[in-house]
C-alpha cells in the first residue's frame, strides 16, 4: 500500500523561499569566514604533516610476509590468501623444500609470492584467512612506483616490509 | 580620426580580452578556493603561493590532454559547439562601458545606441552552443542536457528582457553609456540614497528597480547555467549533460565559457543597476588618467563582488527540479516582470520629472 | 545391450528415519540411506570395492521387524511393521537391506557415535591442512566439519610415522595422514590385480606400506590417490602444484586409447594441472590408467606450433591464417585428385574426420587413410588400439581397414605419382617416408599440434588444437559416442582443427554454410545414419551407444 506523505502547509513567507535562501547563505558565509580567518582547522597538510605516530593498532596498510624467531618464512604456500583475495592481487607459486633442508619437515614454501599493490584493496582478508600467521597488514600506506611492475611486491619486498614476527605459534617445531 | 579610432579600439579589445580572460581563469581558482572554504576544506594551495598558479596548471592540463573526437558524433557541429559557447559571451562585452575615459578615449569598445538589444541578441546565441553540443554528440545524456538548456534559456530570456524595460522607461535610451551617466547623475538604480536622496520620485521608482534587479539577477543565473539552475549539465542526473562527450580543450571552452558568461552577466548587472564604473566621490577620467584607471578598477571590483555572490549561491543552494524551474520562470518571474513594467510606467506617468 | 531386460528385482520395504522406502533386494544399507536422502559418512566403503567395515564412520541405528508369536511381523497403527531396534549401533556398509528393516541415521546415538569416531581418527592425524594437497577435497576435513566437534581434547604427543615416501614412481605416501581405511589395499587387490600394499605394525603404530622389495608401480596406481579419503596418498605429478579449489573442472574423456575413459580435466588459467577419472559404468567404472591420466603434458610442451607458416623461397615464414589457408588451397587445386594423398589421424574427432572426408571428396582424393597405433593391452581398461577414434574413422569412410592404404601412399610418394601430401595430425615419417622424400614433394600441408621431424619440410604449416582445447565427439572401441569439452584455450595463434578444415574446403570449393561445430555435426547426422537424431548436446556427459557390434579392433 502506498504511503501518502502529508506535505506541510507553508505560509506565504515560507513559500517565497527568500528568507530560507538568505539564512542558507548566512550559514555558508559563516563557514567561509571561519575558514578564512583560520578559526576552523580540519584538513591535515599531508606530506608535511603526517599521522604516522598516531596510527591505530589495527591500521591496515600494505600486506607483508613475516619470518618467525627461527628465521623461517612462515608462509607454507597454502594459497588460501590467493583464494580469498577479493581483487585477486595475490599470486603464489609453491615450491617444495629439498630433502636435507633445515625446514624440510614443513615440506612446502612459496617459491614466488607476488602481491599486485595496484590491485590490493587493503581489506585484510589475507591476514584473517592465513592459517599460519604468515601474512600481516603492516602500517606502510604510501606504496608508490613508476611502472606497473614496480607496484608488484615480490617475496623479497614483502619480507622486507614484514620483518620478524615474535610471539607467534611455532607449530612446525613441535609435533603437530 | 579613423586611424585613431581604429588603433584605440584595437588596444581596448586586446586589453579587455586579456583582463577578462585573466579574471576568468582566476574565477575558476576563486570558485575552487571559496567552495573549499565554505565546505571547511582548503582547496588548491599547492601550485605557487596560495595555489595562485593553479589556473596555469589547469590550462596546461587542458591543452596537453589528448584531443579526442568520439567516432559516433557529427564532426562539424561537434567542433563548432564549443566555439559557439565561448564567442557570444565574449562578444557581448563589446558594448559594456567598463570605465569612464582614459586620455579622452571612452572606455567602451562599441558605444552603440542599441546596446541592450545587442546584448540580448548576442547572448541568446549562447544557447546554440549548448543545444548543438547536445545534439551533435549523438548520445543520450548530452541530448537531454541540450534540450533542457534550450527550454530553460528561452523561458528565462523572457523575464530577462522584461526586467530591464523599467530601466529604459526611466532613461529613454538603450545606449549603455547613457544608463551609466544617468546613474551618475541620479544615483544607482537600486540605491536611491546616493545623490539627491530627498526626491520622492526616486524612492518610489526604487521599488520597481529593486524588483527588476532581483528578477534580472536570477535570470542571469539561469542564463549562465549556474546553480541552482544548472540542469543542462546536472552531473548527478546527466553525467555531464551537454559536454559529456567532450574532453581536452573543447571541454575547456565550455567550462571557461560558463565563467566568461558569468563575468559578462555580472558586468551587465553592474552597468544597469549598480552604477557601472561610478562610485560616489570618485571623479571620472576627465580629471586625470589615474582617475580613469580607478574607475576601471571600481567597475571590475563590482564585477568581482557579483562573481563572489555567484559562487556563494552555487555552494549554498541545491538544484531545482525541472518542473520547479519551469514554474518559477513562467508563473512567477514572467508575471512579476510584467507587472513591474506597469508599476514603473504608472510611477513615471504620475510623477514626471 | 541396454535392451537385455532381466527379471525385475525383488523389492523390500525399509524404514529410513521414520519414512518407508522401497529398494531392490541386495542394496547396501549405506546406499539405501543415500538414495533416501540421508548421506551416511564413510571412509573405508567404496561402492566399487569390497566392504571391510574397518573405519566405523558409517555407524547407524538399525532394527528388524518385531515378530509376534506367530512369526509374523507385528503391525503398528499405520499398518506398517513395528521395529525392534538393536541396542548397539551397526555399520551400514556391510549390511544389505531386508524386508521391514528400520534405519536411523540421525538419532542421538548415531550422531554421538560419529562424533566419537571422528575424534579417534583425529588423534594421530596431523593438522597440516595448509600444506596438504587433499585439503579442499578431503573427507576428513568435510566430515570433521559436519559430524565432528570443534575442539580437540587430546593433549599427548602424536605418533610419528614415515613421511614423504615414494611408494612408486607416481605415488607419494605420508603415513601420518593415513587413517587406515584400506581402500588402496583393496583397490590393488581387487581392481589392479597387483597386491603390493598392506598394513604393518599394530595399534596406533599401524602404517601403510608396500610389500618389501616391491613398489606400487602398476599402471593403475594413481587411482589409489583418487580414492584415498585423506592426503596420505598423493600424486607425485600433481603434488604441491596447485590447490584443488582453484581448478576449473571440465568433463571430458581420455584420448590415449580406444577405451575413452571418462575424465575430469582440472585447469586453472589455461593450464592443465591434472586429469581424474569420472564415473561411467558403461566405460571405465571409476578408474583410469596412469598412462592416459598423465598424457596431457604435451599440450603445454615447448614444441607446440603457435603460428601458421608458409614456404616462401626455401624458408618457412609466419603468415596470417587467411594467407596460409589460401596458400594451401592453391597448392592443392594445382594437382588432380590422384596426385594427392591425405594422411588423416585416428586421434581426430568425428567432426574433423567428416570434414576430412568432405575435403577428399572435393579434391577427388582416393589415397586417404589413418595411421594405426597399437600397444599392449591389459585386461582392465587399456586397449590395444591406441587411437581413440578408429571406429569414427571407419564409420565416416576415412578408412576401411586402418593402415591398409599406407603402403600405397608410401609407394606413390616414392614413385613420384603423389605430388601433394596432406598430413592431419600425423607425422609421415612414422609411416616410412624419409625427410628427403617429403622435402622433395611439391606440396606438403601439415596440420599438427607439435613440431616433429617432418614439419620443417612443410609448404604450409597449420597449428591446431589438442584434445583439451576443442569440442567434438569420438566413438570408442566399444562403439560409444562420447563428447570432448573445451577445458583450456589453445595457445598462440593455433586454431580449432575443424575450423582449419572448413576454411580449407571453402578455399577449395566455396561456401558450405558451416559456421559452428554444431553445424558440422548436423551435416554429419544428416548423411550418416548412426548419427541420426543426435547433436553434440544430446550426447550428454556419459555418451551414447551408437555401434552395436563393434568389438575392440585388433
Amino acid at each position: 500500500m502506498a504511503i501518502t506523505v502529508s506535505r506541510p502547509k507553508l505560509n506565504w513567507r515560507e513559500r517565497a523561499y527568500l528568507p530560507a535562501i538568505l539564512s542558507g547563505m548566512a550559514i555558508t558565509i559563516k563557514h567561509f569566514r571561519n575558514m578564512l580567518f583560520g578559526r576552523t582547522k580540519v584538513t591535515m597538510q599531508y606530506p608535511e604533516e603526517k599521522w604516522d605516530n598516531q596510527m591505530p593498532e589495527h591500521y591496515r596498510g600494505a600486506p607483508a610476509l613475516v619470518r618467525d624467531d627461527t628465521g623461517r618464512v612462515r608462509c607454507v604456500a597454502c594459497q588460501l590468501c590467493e583464494f580469498i583475495c577479493p581483487p585477486r592481487a595475490i599470486k603464489i607459486i609453491p615450491g617444495e623444500f629439498a630433502a636435507g633442508d633445515r625446514f624440510a619437515k614443513v615440506e612446502k614454501f612459496p617459491q614466488e609470492f607476488d602481491i599486485d599493490m595496484i590491485r590490493c584493496i587493503y581489506c585484510g582478508l589475507c591476514e584473517e584467512v592465513c592459517p599460519e600467521q604468515a601474512i600481516y597488514l603492516r602500517k606502510d600506506y604510501a606504496i608508490t612506483g613508476f611502472t606497473r611492475a614496480d607496484m608488484v611486491h615480490n617475496k623479497e619486498k614483502l619480507l622486507e616490509i614484514g620483518g620478524v614476527m615474535h610471539g607467534v605459534v611455532l607449530k612446525w617445531n613441535e609435533k603437530k | 580620426m579613423d586611424y585613431f579610432y581604429l588603433t584605440t579600439s584595437l588596444v581596448k579589445i586586446v586589453a579587455l580580452l586579456a583582463v577578462v580572460l585573466g579574471i576568468m581563469n582566476y574565477t575558476v581558482y576563486a570558485e575552487r578556493r571559496i567552495s573549499a572554504l565554505i565546505q571547511d576544506r582548503l582547496g588548491p594551495n599547492r601550485v605557487g603561493p596560495f595555489g595562485l598558479f593553479q589556473p596555469i596548471a589547469d590550462a596546461a592540463k587542458f591543452l596537453l590532454k589528448e584531443d579526442f573526437t568520439p567516432g559516433h558524433v557529427n564532426k562539424f557541429y561537434y567542433w563548432l559547439a564549443p566555439c559557439l559557447a565561448m564567442i557570444p559571451a565574449i562578444t557581448t562585452l563589446a558594448v559594456v562601458p567598463f570605465g569612464s575615459s582614459l586620455f579622452g578615449v571612452p572606455m567602451v569598445i562599441a558605444d552603440i545606441n542599441v546596446g541592450v538589444l545587442f546584448v540580448f541578441a548576442i547572448a541568446s546565441l549562447g544557447v546554440y552552443g549548448i543545444v548543438i553540443a547536445g545534439w551533435s554528440s549523438n548520445s543520450k545524456y548530452p541530448f537531454l542536457g541540450g534540450v533542457r538548456s534550450s527550454s530553460q534559456m528561452i523561458s528565462y530570456e523572457l523575464s530577462l528582457g522584461l526586467a530591464v524595460i523599467p530601466v529604459f522607461l526611466l532613461i529613454g535610451q538603450l545606449r549603455l553609456t547613457e544608463v551609466v551617466s544617468y546613474q551618475i547623475e541620479h544615483g544607482w538604480m537600486i540605491a536611491p540614497f546616493v545623490g539627491d536622496w530627498t526626491n520622492l520620485r526616486k524612492w518610489l521608482l526604487a521599488i520597481p528597480m529593486l524588483i527588476s534587479f532581483v528578477v534580472f539577477t536570477i535570470a542571469i543565473f539561469a542564463e549562465t547555467n549556474r546553480l541552482p539552475f544548472d540542469l543542462p549539465e546536472a552531473e548527478t542526473e546527466l553525467v555531464g549533460g551537454y559536454h559529456t562527450e567532450y574532453g581536452s580543450m573543447k571541454f575547456g571552452l565550455f567550462f571557461l565559457g560558463e565563467y566568461v558568461a558569468m563575468i559578462t552577466g555580472s558586468a551587465i548587472i553592474v552597468t544597469l543597476f549598480l552604477g557601472g564604473w561610478h562610485f560616489p566621490g570618485i571623479p571620472d577620467g576627465s580629471q586625470g588618467w589615474s582617475w580613469g584607471l580607478v574607475n576601471i578598477f571600481v567597475f571590475f571590483s563590482k564585477v568581482a563582488v557579483l562573481l563572489f555572490v555567484f559562487i556563494w549561491v552555487r555552494w549554498t543552494l541545491p538544484r531545482f527540479r525541472y518542473d520547479q524551474l519551469m514554474r518559477l520562470g513562467w508563473v512567477f518571474f514572467f508575471e512579476i516582470a510584467l507587472v513591474n513594467i506597469f508599476i514603473a510606467a504608472i510611477i513615471l506617468a504620475y510623477f514626471p520629472a | 545391450m541396454s535392451d537385455q531386460v532381466s527379471a525385475p528385482p525383488q523389492m523390500v520395504n525399509v524404514q529410513i528415519n521414520g519414512v518407508w522406502h522401497e529398494f531392490p533386494k541386495g542394496t547396501r544399507v549405506i546406499e539405501a540411506c543415500e538414495k533416501a536422502g540421508s548421506y551416511v559418512p564413510r571412509y573405508c566403503y567404496h561402492k566399487k570395492l569390497s566392504s571391510p567395515g574397518n573405519c566405523r564412520m558409517c555407524l547407524i541405528e538399525m532394527g528388524l521387524p518385531k515378530m509376534g508369536p506367530d512369526r509374523k511381523p507385528e503391525l503398528g497403527p499405520d499398518g506398517k511393521p513395528l521395529i525392534n531396534w538393536m541396542p548397539r549401533p551397526q555399520i551400514s556398509c556391510a549390511q544389505d537391506v531386508s524386508e521391514g528393516m528400520g534405519v536411523r541415521t540421525d538419532s542421538p546415538l548415531a550422531v554421538e557415535c560419529r562424533k566419537g569416531v571422528m575424534e579417534f581418527l583425529l588423534i594421530n592425524h596431523p593438522l597440516d591442512c595448509p600444506i596438504c594437497d587433499q585439503a579442499g577435497e578431503c573427507r576428513l576435513q568435510e566430515f570433521s566439519v559436519e559430524y565432528g566437534s570443534a575442539e580437540s581434547r587430546f593433549l599427548e604427543n602424536k605418533v610419528k610415522k614415515p613421511k614423504n615416501i615414494e611408494l612408486g614412481p607416481r605415488v607419494t605416501l605420508d603415513d601420518e595422514r593415513c587413517i587406515l581405511c584400506s581402500r588402496c589395499i583393496r583397490f590393488c587387490q581387487e581392481v589392479a590385480q597387483d597386491d603390493v600394499l598392506g598394513f604393518v605394525d599394530r595399534g596406533s603404530h599401524s602404517v601403510l606400506t608396500a610389500h618389501p622389495g616391491k613398489r606400487l608401480e602398476n599402471n593403475y596406481s594413481l587411482n589409489t590417490v583418487d580414492i584415498c579419503p585423506v592426503g596420505a596418498l598423493t600424486s607425485s605429478d600433481f603434488r604441491f602444484q596447485m590447490r584443488v579449489w582453484f581448478l576449473k573442472e571440465t568433463k571430458s574423456f581420455c584420448t590415449s586409447c580406444a577405451t575413452g575413459c571418462n575424465t575430469i580435466i582440472g585447469t586453472r588459467e589455461d593450464v592443465i594441472y591434472r586429469q581424474t577419472p569420472r564415473e561411467n559404468d558403461a566405460v571405465n567404472s571409476c578408474w583410469m590408467c596412469d598412462y592416459g591420466r598423465l598424457n596431457f603434458g604435451y599440450l603445454q610442451s615447448e614444441k607446440r606450433l603457435l603460428q601458421p607458416e608458409i614456404l616462401s623461397g626455401d624458408k618457412l615464414i609466419p603468415a596470417e591464417w587467411s594467407v596460409a589457408i589460401t596458400h594451401a588451397a592453391v597448392q592443392l587445386k594445382h594437382f588432380s585428385g590422384w596426385e594427392i594423398a591425405i594422411l588423416a589421424s585416428g586421434r581426430m574427432t568425428n567432426e574433423e574426420l567428416w570434414l576430412t572426408s568432405q575435403l577428399a571428396k572435393t579434391l577427388g582424393v582416393e589415397s586417404i587413410d589413418i595411421v594405426p597405433r597399437h600397444g599392449p593391452a591389459d585386461n582392465i581398461l587399456l586397449s590395444a588400439d591406441r587411437n581413440p577414434n578408429t571406429n569414427g574413422a571407419r564409420l565416416l569412410g576415412v578408412t576401411s581397414q586402418p593402415g591398409a592404404r599406407l603402403p600405397e601412399i608410401v609407394q606413390g610418394v616414392a614413385s613420384g605419382r603423389i605430388k601433394a601430401l596432406v598430413a592431419l595430425g600425423e607425422n609421415p615419417i612414422e609411416i616410412g617416408l624419409t625427410v628427403a622424400q617429403i622435402t622433395a614433394l611439391p606440396a606438403f600441408i601439415a596440420m599438427n599440434i607439435l613440431a616433429n621431424d617432418s614439419t620443417p619440410a612443410a609448404t604450409a604449416l597449420l597449428p591446431s588444437f589438442g584434445f583439451a582445447e576443442k569440442r567434438g565427439s569420438m566413438i570408442n572401441g566399444k562403439g560409444r559416442l562420447q563428447r570432448l569439452n573445451r577445458a583450456v584455450r589453445g595457445p598462440g595463434q593455433a586454431r580449432d582443427d575443424w575450423e582449419i578444415l572448413r576454411d580449407l574446403i571453402q578455399a577449395c570449393s566455396g561456401r558450405n554454410g558451416i559456421y559452428s561445430i554444431e553445424d558440422v555435426f548436423r551435416q554429419m547426422s544428416e548423411s550418416v545414419p548412426q548419427f541420426a537424431g543426435l547433436s553434440l548436446s544430446k550426447i550428454g556427459d556419459l555418451g551414447v551407444q551408437i555401434l552395436e557390434n563393434a568389438g575392440s579392433p585388433a
